[in-house]
């Protein structure tokens, strides 16, 4: 509701202007923006542009034959395939748990809401580990599987596991205050008008929700593909099979070849990047909907 | 279709602090076939849960529902057959104007030829030829209300439902849009209920009016019973303006002050009694300045187009509203200020209850 | 709250939503981190203490505090600036910067810790330079402290700046008014106003710097006593075969995680709006 008058005064001001909100009332603009820009150079630009700077050294053929050696492609091919894999079951998963966090009641209901958020805090390692040793053939839940001859921890399954584990809270945070805000009255008008409740899900709901669970969905993958600390453990990091791209670069970092480093860390660079950009426009055009709904 | 609400009473547990009154005691009335009911009340009267209830929204705790004499209480929302019109229409953002309308012919499945045809015939009904391909956020208020009114009537319901259908809307679109809704149900005819805390909404649109407050039915009539006839004196003052003057039972007479009107047959000597004065049943006279009596003071005069509102203060101290024609006041030639004779031609009056 | 008998499932189908959901969640979330207590005491409280005081845990605990005690009063100083900035000016750019400010949430900690190996390193860009004045960046402290900063750089904005933009800028422009500076404005008018989000802000901020594990990983060099932060010494114990070693560890850190949580319940998180409550912040006053 908040963003409704700023938005109002924002097409008054000249957008070219560098002047301030509203009346232009507040000091202190020149000393937040130069230390922020100062800030933010420091620790975070100047540090990002050296790995590109260094990447730009190599030559491309250099760059095209690190990229594309054959560990390198299956590395790729590991990392995207788990993390969407992940991305998808979150998807689902995420939704589900919205679904019952924001519609029902059920005893230990609060327990569970602050569980969602158990591995947004939980440090990775602490995650790698507790998965690992669960997931192990000799694990707890890991010998139910090894006695049917299904692996998972030390092969793809665990690691879509633990992508799963890490990337939970993204959907449920980003469907839950879409689910509580919106109005009932959208869902008793498809009542009226003779909606089955499934149809209703399909066809107001969903649709309703659907931007906020693109955009969980996008920063659960976003976080799945730069996610080391739990994989390390899982994985079995067999090169060419469960090594994932992460991984790769510490591996070329530890025999000192910086440039193969640089180069498979500028591409994934890029990759977040765009990654970002596209959770901050969905994220953008999510909020306008739900400004306009309120 | 006619709609009756035998003893309805819904009570809504209390999610926090204090328990709460029902919102629905008892109610009983009938809304006719074909004619507008207005469910009218201050809010919180509980006229919104009653027509929630007659959609199917809400499951009454008791009482039942009955369509054309059948009891569908029972029956689930999507089942009823009734058309919604929402008080922030919650129309579908994701959907145009056309697949809103369309919505509940679709969860239908009926072809998609007719639905086509259907959609035409309400978009030119509700006005908005044209429109059908743009988004609910890209219409004015006006418009996506009756967007709300088309798609709550494409599926031919028994019953419209509206719930303070102009509540969202600026005041001269509201009077637009009233006048546009009689006009579309001289067209469609279709059994209507109404919800409203404005009085005029309701005298304007119906010829029925279902008087609420705080879960109780008031006064079930037509607007004259209930402006001329009002059975409690909440319904006295919440229709029209009235001035509440204290009293006693004289006789056969109601005495207040030095003024008097007929007392109700029955009443008891020396009991209280409220009068509820209309504005326009008070008659005002100069007075002479020989005589000694003055029933009235002119406290201040307001115009207001062609009437003019006296505002009087009685020898009591109580203070009373008069209104006369413009063209009548001057012809008495009196001031702010001046002293004035009053005559009550006629006051509704309620006489306490001393039941012990 | 009405209740929506019209919109409410079938009871069946809630249960089993529900049943799923809970079931979901004890599998994927709440065994693991029991399974961490479990396996830290697996060999009784004695070898947990033992596991504890041993003295490169010890040493591993001291960095990790020295570490998160330096780059969160960094971060917090910057974030509350930059959420200020970006919540109550309006100029050009406002949204690129927003997004450079994420950048360290998109990008994979591995590649935080190589870009300070690039600039710092033997053959970084100040490689040089720094080993001429032997100045030790990467393989010691300052390298850990740097990564760990780059981590967890928007933790605190991403808290302070919803609250501060929900809450508008009528009370500051009206202390303006009545001649106040730009310090006080914010110290008397601002602060008071977002301080249980801040500090919420600031306990997350830290949960994340003391559990940081790639970048930290790749800056370190595992020196045992010296550069080894906790999640590394879990690392180190877990390949050695040490589980109770490692899981005692674990548990220390993941006892951080569960304080983090219950802060985000008793200071109310706006942000996420998860509970439906914002402004929840201002009511804990």
């Amino acid at each position: 509701m908040s963003a409704l008058p700023r938005d109002a005064a924002r097409t008054e001001a000249p957008p070219q202007s560098w002047r301030l909100r509203r009346s232009g009332l507040l000091p202190g603009f020149s000393f937040t923006f130069g230390f922020t820009l100062f800030y933010l150079g420091l620790i975070v630009l100047f540090p990002l542009a050296v790995l590109l700077l260094k990447a730009a050294q190599l030559s491309p053929s250099q760059i095209w034959g690190i990229v594309s050696e054959p560990r390198a492609l299956a590395a790729y091919r590991f990392s995207f395939g788990a993390s969407l894999t992940a991305a998808l079951l979150n998807a689902l998963f995420g939704l589900l748990v919205a679904w019952v966090l924001a519609r029902y009641r059920f005893p230990g209901k609060a327990l569970c809401d602050a569980l969602v958020d158990v591995p947004f805090a939980l440090p990775t390692a602490v995650a790698g580990i507790a998965l690992t040793s669960l997931l192990a053939p000799n694990g707890l839940i890991g010998r139910l599987f090894d006695a049917v001859g299904i692996q998972i921890a030390f092969a793809r399954p665990g690691v879509v596991i633990a992508l799963t584990f890490v990337g939970l809270p993204f959907v449920v945070r980003t469907v839950q205050p879409v689910l509580l805000e919106l109005d009932p009255a959208l869902e008793e008008a498809a009542a009226v008008l003779g909606a089955s409740r499934l149809q209703t899900f399909l066809r107001v709901l969903l649709p309703a929700i659907f931007p906020s669970l693109l955009t969980g969905f996008a920063l659960a993958f976003a976080r799945a593909l730069g996610e080391y600390g739990s994989i390390v453990f899982i994985s079995g990091n067999l090169p060419g099979k469960t090594e994932i791209v992460p991984l790769l670069i510490v591996t070329k970092l530890e025999q000192y070849d910086y440039a193969g480093a640089t180069a498979i860390a500028a591409v994934m660079l890029l990759l977040s990047f765009l990654l970002l950009l596209a959770i901050n426009l969905l994220q953008t055009r999510t909020r306008a909907a739900r400004a306009v709904r309120k | 279709m006619s709609v009756t609400v035998r003893n309805l009473t819904k009570r809504f547990t209390a999610s926090a602090g204090s328990p709460r009154a029902p919102a629905v005691a008892d109610a009983s009335f009938e809304a006719p076939d074909g004619a507008i009911t207005t469910l009218l009340g201050p809010s919180g009267s509980g006229k919104t849960t009653v027509l929630r209830a007659i959609a199917g929204l809400e499951q009454p705790d008791s009482g039942t529902i009955l369509l054309d004499g059948v009891d569908c209480t029972a029956i689930p929302a999507r089942r009823r057959g009734v058309g919604f019109v929402f008080q922030g229409y919650a129309l579908f953002a994701h959907m145009s104007v056309r697949d809103n309308i369309a919505f509940g012919l679709q969860v239908r499945k009926m072809p998609r030829k007719e639905i086509a045809e259907r959609v035409d015939e309400l978009l030119s009904l509700v006005q908005l030829e044209g429109l059908g391909a743009r988004y609910p956020k890209q219409l004015s208020g006006g418009q996506q209300q009756r967007v709300a009114f088309a798609r709550a009537l494409a599926t031919r319901p028994r019953v419209l439902l509206l719930d303070e259908p102009f509540g969202a809307l600026d005041a001269q679109v509201r009077v637009e849009l009233r006048s546009w809704l009689q006009r579309l149900h001289a067209q469609t005819h279709v059994t209507t209920l109404l919800v409203t805390h404005d009085q005029e909404e309701a005298l304007e649109l119906s010829q029925h009016v279902v008087l609420m407050r705080a879960g109780r039915i008031e006064q079930v009539g037509t607007p004259h019973d209930l402006y001329d006839h009002p059975s409690t004196p909440f319904v006295a003052s919440f229709i029209g303006g009235a001035t509440v003057l204290r009293g006693r039972v004289e006789g056969t007479r109601a005495a207040i002050g030095p003024l008097s009107v007929a007392a109700p047959d029955g009443a008891l000597e020396g009991a209280g009694l409220q009068a509820f004065v209309r504005p326009h049943d008070v008659r005002i006279a100069r007075a002479t300045d020989q005589s000694a009596v003055s029933l009235g003071k002119i406290e201040k005069l307001v115009r207001v187009g062609g009437f003019v509102k006296v505002e009087l203060r009685l020898p009591s101290g109580e203070a009373m509203t008069v209104q006369m024609a413009k063209t009548e006041l001057d012809a008495l030639g009196v001031a702010e200020g001046d002293r004035v004779l009053v005559d009550l031609l006629a006051a509704k009056v309620f006489v306490e209850d001393y039941s012990i | 709250m009405r209740t929506h008998s019209a919109i409410a499932e079938p009871g069946a189908i809630r249960w089993t939503l529900t049943a799923f959901a809970v079931a979901f969640l004890a599998l994927f979330v709440a065994l693991p981190v029991a399974s961490v207590f479990l396996q830290a005491f697996e060999h009784g409280p004695g070898a947990y203490l033992a596991a504890l005081t041993d003295p490169e845990a010890l040493s591993a605990i001291r960095l990790t505090l020295v570490a998160a005690a330096l780059s969160v009063p960094l971060n917090t100083v910057f974030g509350v600036t930059a959420a200020w900035l970006i919540a109550k000016y309006d100029f050009a750019g406002r949204g690129v910067l927003l997004t450079l400010i994420d950048l360290p949430f998109a990008v994979s900690p591995v590649i935080a810790g190589l870009i300070f190996v690039l600039l710092f390193g033997a053959h970084g860009l100040l490689g040089p330079l720094l080993s001429r004045h032997e100045v030790r960046v990467i393989f010691a402290v300052p390298g850990i402290v740097l990564a760990t900063t780059f981590v967890t750089f928007p933790f605190v904005v991403r808290e302070v700046l919803p609250i501060l933009e929900s809450q508008g800028s009528d009370q500051e422009e009206a202390a303006v008014t009545l001649g106040a500076s730009g310090l006080t404005v914010f110290f008397r008018v601002t602060l008071p106003r977002i301080k249980w989000g801040l500090l919420y802000g600031v306990i997350l901020c830290n949960a994340r710097a003391m559990g940081e594990f790639g970048a930290v990983s790749v800056v370190s060099g595992h020196i045992r006593g010296e550069t080894n932060t906790m999640p590394l010494h879990v690392e180190i114990l877990y390949n050695e075969y040490n589980f109770v070693g490692a899981f005692a560890v674990a548990s220390l850190l993941a006892l951080l995680a569960l304080a983090t949580l219950l802060a985000k319940r008793l200071l109310g998180d706006g942000s996420h709006g998860g509970q439906g409550q914002p402004g929840a912040s201002q009511e804990a006053r």
